[in-house]
């Protein structure tokens, strides 16, 4: 167990360094071109020039790209063009606020998908069935930025219940609430199809396990037969998947952020690549490998941990 | 009970590889949702071929004072438009089925480079293992730790039609605009898709290369090429062909994404991702905007995903 | 419900059948079933892959899925009809009063939970008792199946416990709460041979024990003989005959049930003597079964306006108390004149030696990447998959390598075929060394010239590809055919060879069955004028009857090529059925090997013994001696020091067995034994499967219309006094040592006959010096030659100087009457003693 864990954290480091080492070469390998970003492109040779001794970046391009690593990894990304303030303290209130949002819907859409996997599984081919998988395959199909013209045409300008946009401009508060509405019911209308068909699958598959078969034909109740040999067995690969799909959903997160003007992680990086703000990029594109990394790792271990067959072997 | 079906003989099957396609497509018939997935997307296939055809305003021409027209208004020269104008006062309707030519064209051709390369990547590390497996594993892992717009954004951002290489291709290479940012997002695409497809595939060719045909292939002394190309890979394309479909959904939904973030196809070529972006600006008045390239994309990718679907349920049921 | 009565029937299955509907329509499964089960019988159901035996199964236990229905007839327990019952009632049989076993265990035991939950519940739902008595009686009976430390075992997982130990983990699930009726479906087919042994041991303990009834579901009439009294065997959906063990065995009055016997090897016979009779044409699908007897195509006594009239019904046999068929004809055949035409053909004789293994060992580097294992430095160790192997093969001979799961013989077979190569030794084809070059580097004539017949005939052909391409690919590859028409014409030739009809080439393999699959497999593997072919268990999946026509199918091509073939099996009915020589295997040495007469008779390696003592033999009159061996398979990652047997061995002798791996003893002949037995103890064994004596013999052979009086004398297996109850199991004491006198009348049968001496031939009581290889004879096989042997015959101009007289009083003692020419033999001998 330790050891697998060990295993995964050694392939994890790997990982980040060499995603590290993309983004450095990607955006810091051409100095002179970063210098033009950083200092705008009126800026006149002379001052990129100077720029480039002031800032080190003449020493060597192993050595720039170490100082680089060793300062990202103790959180110093260094200094926003666009903003002017330290790339981590944008960074820390950003990520914040898509914890929320990312938080709310990840947890609202796995106790959809739960429940609708597991009741459309247990009855394959019933009509139930089909048409929770039918409902699943619409929304699944329905980007997010779709959605939200769809649903901002319905709930502002139609009912006009909701406000259209997101920024909480007084921080994150009860009384703005409402902003988040329209965000995570995008994001969960998205994400919960592909959630839901996984749990099915892998429900379904387990109802015709010979297991479950001689579990009935022990004579067991029904609900014994659900809960303590179906379902156990049942939810191991939907765990790791949707753990591992956190990934896809920091995607989305992206999207919908951009889209309600919601102040997260997702805008940060949007607005700082359309402007051409190289450190956050940077810091922005670790910060998200790393969280799908580690979500990887988390589903790795919990993998182990729920499937006996692993564990002791 | 199950294995008396193999026992059957009486069919002799000499039809050709299109008519057992054309068979398949048969077959769909008896699934109600892949027979709506592929009216869906027969449907915007058809538009896309023969748009210029129909009789539609210039999705170029921007007509004056008929700006963010509702639909089914006529402008001043008298003109129906039925899905109304943008903000430049362009036809609508005109857009919308032109953006199906341009949507299609790119998403496929993403699709298939994606696929080639992801097939490749699968095929060889899957049957040949070991050390290569690693190298084509890791560069894999490393390129799905990227949330996938992450690594659009640092790829269109790092090599986009603006920066040093974007240029250089545009100046030197003479490329068009529109050809060099279409070149950038396939190059952006195959690398957060093909690494998926990969995965898919080395998983199939796992399996299937356990089997004894691929033994006897080797005792008989096949290449590995031979192996992958004719041994393997024919019986790796039922859940291939499923995948495809879902994967040609999801990358138009990039596609457009990326339009709707403004990194996709420079204008003025109707974009679908575009035009919803660019409605948004005007808040109620670009809803007509925004709504109808909203409803295409979603009835496409839909058309494509019921499709998907359909195939699995009668592949599943052969 | 009320206590067991011993005159009421505990199942009763009354007219009783199951259809599936199915997008094509509604198919019939089953039809006109009927069973009756009384306390403490166990009956069987044997039959054919798709015959309906183990929709029967589930229909017993009301689950018939969502697309199965009973249709007609009732299911009566105890008197009660089930399909009257409620859920909640079933549900309070299931598991209780009526239990079942299956196929695969590691599959029907629940993977994430501890066995002690899995079985205590089964008390806790059906007696309500708690959790801690629960775990008692279930330890109680974890050791009433035999299962070593079940506290240790109520706190596993099934992954850690081994396939054996799983089932009986199953049987012990089923008998829990003491099930009036215990249902078995296939419960030994996912288990080793030796395995197998010890499960069914317990089966037929069961009844015995607790009492209760059982039907036992197999295709394996071996198995049906050892644990059941009354068998009813189905064909296509249909019981076609029912009776008691002995009748339906030894007076079968149904020409499928006959037709079953005739294709399964029986102990004793070898494809010279008694070539298998397979049952021609294929099992009908449920929807297009024939009007009347759905076995009337495929019969020999067929008659039209008869047999395809009506539906049958079953009918009791006259003066048979109990014994029903489904036959309208069986009245009128004569069973005795209707004796099966089966081809016989010569022994081929051997040629020179085509294929020489000599100390080839093939070691697999396993990495360990604990972290303990990168400290201490032993990050690889090696697995000897292969070690030390030594034998030869010659031209047109089969030699059979034998063994169980994880024996090294398919490990073996990819070194041949160059998917491998060998980490030492010698692999020698044709005076040119192999087993260093990989395939690619394989001329096309020496691929071609190896080549191999696969296991799994729904895996050995391409499912994307036309048989025909997939053929003619071999003939290019191997240069056989230049041009594309010839190609086709090839394919065409093979095609006839391996008797499938020419348009076969243009379908894919989805429209073939197993046995033509099969077929077209052989095809494939002698397309390029192979010399030796490796064919590993290439009828193992396949049902009996199918089994019978390749197995034939295959014996004749290779004789009449005079290709060599390596047989790997792990059935040794097969293996001494058309094995030549026999090598047999355990934990990747060899244990013995010889010629198939040695083999199966004594002396033995232990492991041999308890392997031929573990093969199920569909023949009541065959006494056997049952060794059960103990303990489990190790695995060869981790292989036991010193003899890799001596974990399980019945007759370790001592300490020496776990240090030394013993020198292989030369028996002559050949005939060679890896033990450290002494030569004396291993020729004082018994033999392991006994034929009734001459009296009994005549008798079972008369009443027996299957079996021909020349299997039963073939001269390999010594005659013991034939005794009603099974000899008992020896597998703790050495074997006792029989008198001197009788070892010396077992070891020299013509001395028994001294009058036959005066009057015949001269004979000779040793070779004059070196024997002459009376092999070299047309027609004379390894056992004949032995057989010859012990009459006094060693030399060429011993049997080039006989006469008509002579030839008659030596077939007389041959018991081969009227098969074989004999004046050629005396031709052939003359001409061999002149060289």
């Amino acid at each position: 167990m330790l050891q697998l864990a060990g295993k995964r954290l050694v392939q994890m480091a790997l990982i980040m360094l060499t995603v590290s080492l993309l983004l450095f070469l990607a955006f810091e390998a051409d100095k002179y071109s970063l210098a033009g970003k950083v200092l705008g492109q009126y800026s006149t040779e002379d001052q990129r020039l100077l720029w480039l001794e002031q800032n080190g970046y003449n020493a060597p391009f192993v050595q720039r790209y170490f100082t680089w690593v060793f300062n990202a990894a103790r959180g110093d990304f260094g200094e926003s063009v666009q903003f002017a303030t330290p790339v981590s303290k944008l960074l820390k209130d950003h990520l914040l606020n898509t914890a929320v949002l990312g938080g709310l819907v990840f947890t609202i859409t796995v106790s959809i998908a739960l429940v609708l996997g597991v009741l459309s599984g247990i009855a394959e081919g019933s009509p139930r069935d089909r048409g929770i998988t039918v409902l699943a395959v619409i929304t699944t199909s329905i980007p997010e930025f779709a959605s939200a013209t769809i649903l901002v045409a319905i709930f502002v300008f139609w009912l006009d219940i909701l406000p259209g946009t997101s920024p909480f401009s007084n921080g994150l508060t009860w009384a703005d609430a409402n902003q988040l509405v329209l965000p995570v019911m995008v994001l969960v209308i998205y994400n919960f199809g592909y959630y839901t068909r996984m749990t099915r699958a892998s429900m379904a598959e387990v109802m015709t396990s010979q297991y479950v078969r001689t579990a009935i034909l022990k004579g067991l109740p029904y609900k014994r037969v659900i809960l303590r040999h179906g379902l156990r067995n049942a939810l191991i690969a939907p765990f790791t998947v949707m753990i591992l799909q956190l990934n896809y959903l920091l995607s989305g997160v992206i999207v919908t952020e951009v889209f309600f003007s919601y102040k997260g992680f997702g805008k940060l990086l949007y607005e700082a690549a359309l402007f051409g703000d190289i450190f956050v990029i940077e810091a922005c594109a670790m910060v998200a490998v790393f969280i799908a990394v580690f979500s990887q790792f988390v589903s790795d271990i919990g993998y182990t941990l729920l499937n006996p067959r692993i564990r002791f072997s | 009970m199950t294995d008396t079906t193999a026992e059957q003989t009486d069919t002799p099957d000499t039809a050709t590889g299109f008519a057992r396609f054309l068979a398949a497509f048969g077959l769909l018939r008896e699934s109600w949702v892949g027979m709506i997935g592929l009216f869906l997307v027969s449907f915007w296939v058809l538009i896309a071929i023969f748009v210029d055809l129909l009789p539609l305003q210039d999705p170029l021409a921007q007509t004056r004072g008929a700006i963010n027209l509702a639909m089914l208004t006529e402008d001043k020269t008298g003109v129906m438009h039925w899905m109304g104008t943008d903000d430049r006062g362009r036809d609508l309707l005109a857009r919308l089925l032109h953006g199906s030519r341009v949507v299609l064209f790119w998403s496929t051709l993403a699709t298939i480079v994606a696929y080639s390369v992801g097939m490749i990547m699968g095929v060889t590390a899957g049957y040949r293992g070991g050390w290569w497996d690693e190298i084509i594993s890791f560069i894999g892992n490393v390129l799905l730790s990227f949330p996938q717009i992450v690594l659009l954004l640092v790829i269109l951002t790092a090599f986009g039609p603006n920066s040093n290489i974007g240029v250089w291709m545009n100046t030197e290479l003479g490329m068009d605009k529109s050809i060099v940012s279409g070149a950038l997002i396939i190059v952006a695409i195959t690398f957060s898709t093909a690494p998926q497809v990969a995965r898919i595939v080395r998983g199939i060719v796992l399996d299937l290369k356990t089997r004894d045909y691929i033994a006897a292939a080797e005792v008989r002394g096949e290449g590995p090429l031979w192996i992958m190309l004719v041994e393997l890979l024919p019986n790796a394309r039922g859940p291939l062909i499923v995948d495809a479909c879902l994967r040609l959904g999801y990358v138009i939904i990039t596609i457009a994404l990326l339009g709707f973030l403004s990194l996709g196809l420079p204008p003025p070529d109707p974009d679908w991702g575009k035009m919803i972006s660019d409605g948004r600006q005007w808040g109620y008045n670009g809803l007509n905007m925004m709504l109808w390239p909203a409803i295409a994309i979603s009835s496409l990718v839909l058309g494509l995903n019921l499709l998907a679907d359909g195939l699995r349920e009668i592949s599943l049921r052969d | 419900m009320a206590a067991p009565d011993m005159n009421t029937p505990v199942l009763e299955c009354n007219n009783v059948s199951i259809s599936y509907y199915t997008r094509a329509g509604e198919i019939p499964a089953v039809v006109d079933f009927n069973l009756k089960v009384m306390p403490g019988e166990a009956v069987g159901i044997v039959g054919e892959s798709g015959c309906g035996k183990s929709t029967v199964a589930l229909a017993i236990m009301q689950y018939m899925g969502k697309n199965g229905d009973i249709v007609g007839g009732e299911i009566k327990f105890m008197g009660r009809d089930m399909r009257t019952m409620s859920e909640e009632e079933l549900r309070d049989i299931r598991g209780s009063r009526i239990s079942m076993v299956y196929q695969e265990p590691m599959a029907s035991l629940n993977p994430s939970m501890l066995i002690r939950e899995q079985l205590n519940e089964v008390l806790i739902y059906h007696e309500g008792i708690s959790d801690e008595e629960a775990s008692k009686r279930s330890i109680e009976m974890l050791d009433a199946v035999r299962l070593p430390d079940p506290e240790r075992l109520m706190d596993s997982f099934p992954h850690q416990i081994s396939g054996g130990q799983q089932q009986r983990v199953v049987i012990a699930m089923a008998l829990l709460s003491k099930p009036q009726l215990l249902l078995l479906d296939e419960p030994t087919t996912a288990l080793d041979v030796t395995v197998e042994a010890g499960v069914v041991e317990l089966i037929k303990d069961i009844s015995k024990r607790f009492g209760t009834s059982m039907i036992y579901i197999s295709h394996n009439l071996g198995l049906i003989l050892e644990t059941c009294d009354k068998i009813a065997v189905m064909y296509s959906g249909e019981a076609v005959e029912f009776g008691t063990v002995n009748q339906v065995f030894d007076e079968m009055r149904h020409p499928y049930t006959r037709g079953l016997f005739n294709s399964i090897p029986l102990p004793g016979a070898d494809r010279y003597s008694r070539p298998l009779v397979p049952i021609r044409g294929q099992l009908p699908l449920p929807h297009e079964r024939p009007t009347g007897c759905n076995f009337g195509p495929r019969c020999d006594h067929f008659k039209d306006g008869v047999c395809n009239v009506k539906p049958l019904s079953m009918q009791d046999v006259t003066a048979h108390r109990g014994h029903q068929v489904r036959c309208e004809r069986y009245l009128n055949i004569d069973w005795e004149a209707a004796r099966p035409k089966a081809e016989t053909a010569t022994a081929a004789n051997f040629g020179k030696t085509v294929l020489q293994v000599k100390n080839m060992q093939k070691y697999y580097e396993v990495h360990d990447r604990s972290l303990k294992a990168l400290i201490s430095g032993k990050a690889s160790k090696f697995v000897k998959a292969n070690e030390k192997l030594d034998f030869e093969a010659r031209e047109a001979e089969t030699v059979a390598i034998v063994g169980e799961s994880g024996c090294g013989k398919s490990t073996f077979a990819k070194v041949m075929l160059g998917l491998e190569t060998a980490t030492g030794g010698e692999v020698i084809l044709n005076g040119q060394e192999i087993g260093q070059i990989s395939v690619h580097k394989r001329t096309p004539q020496m691929v071609g010239s190896m080549q191999m017949i696969f296991q799994n005939p729904f895996e050995t052909l391409n499912p994307s590809h036309t048989v025909g391409s997939q053929i003619s690919r071999v003939l290019r590859m191997f240069g056989v055919a230049k041009t594309k028409e010839e190609a086709l014409e090839k394919t065409y030739n093979l095609l006839d060879m391996v008797k499938l009809p020419r348009d076969f080439a243009q379908r894919r393999p989805r429209q073939l069955s197993g046995g033509q699959k099969q077929r077209v497999g052989i095809a494939r593997a002698f397309a390029g004028e192979a010399q030796v072919v490796v064919a590993d268990e290439p009828v193992s999946a396949l049902d009996v009857s199918v089994q019978a026509a390749v197995t034939g199918l295959l014996t004749d091509i290779q004789r009449e090529r005079r290709t060599t073939m390596l047989f790997i099996s792990h059935d040794l009915s097969v293996v001494r059925y058309l094995a030549d020589r026999v090598v047999v295997m355990y934990l990747g040495q060899i244990m013995e090997q010889g010629n198939t007469d040695d083999i199966y008779s004594p002396p033995y390696h232990p492991y041999t013994e308890a392997l031929l003592s573990a093969v199920p033999i569909a023949d009541t009159s065959i006494t056997k001696k049952h060794i059960v061996l103990e303990g489990e398979l190790p695995s060869p990652m981790n292989p036991p020091s010193g003899c890799p047997f001596q974990t399980r061995c019945p007759r370790k002798i001592g300490s020496i067995c776990e240090t030394d791996l013993p020198d292989v003893k030369d028996l002559g002949n050949g005939h060679k034994i890896m033990c450290h037995l002494s030569e004396e103890d291993l020729r004082a064994m018994e033999p392991v499967i006994a034929m009734p004596s001459d009296k009994k013999k005549k008798s079972a052979a008369s009443k027996s219309p299957g079996r021909t009086k020349a299997a039963l004398a073939a001269a390999s297996i010594a005659t013991v006094p034939g005794t009603a109850a099974k000899a008992k199991p020896v597998a703790k004491k050495p074997a006792a040592k029989k008198p001197a006198a009788k070892k010396a009348a077992a070891k020299k049968p013509a001395a028994k006959k001294p009058a036959a001496r005066k009057t015949g031939p001269e004979r000779l009581k040793k070779a004059r010096g070196k024997a002459d290889d009376l092999k070299l004879i047309s027609g004379v096989g390894p056992k004949l030659e032995q057989t010859l042997n012990k009459l006094g015959f060693w030399h060429f101009d011993q049997i080039g100087s006989w006469k008509k007289a002579d030839i008659a009083i030596v077939d007389d003692e041959l018991s081969f009457k009227g098969r074989i020419e004999r004046d050629d033999w005396v031709k052939q001998a003359r001409a061999l003693a002149r060289k």
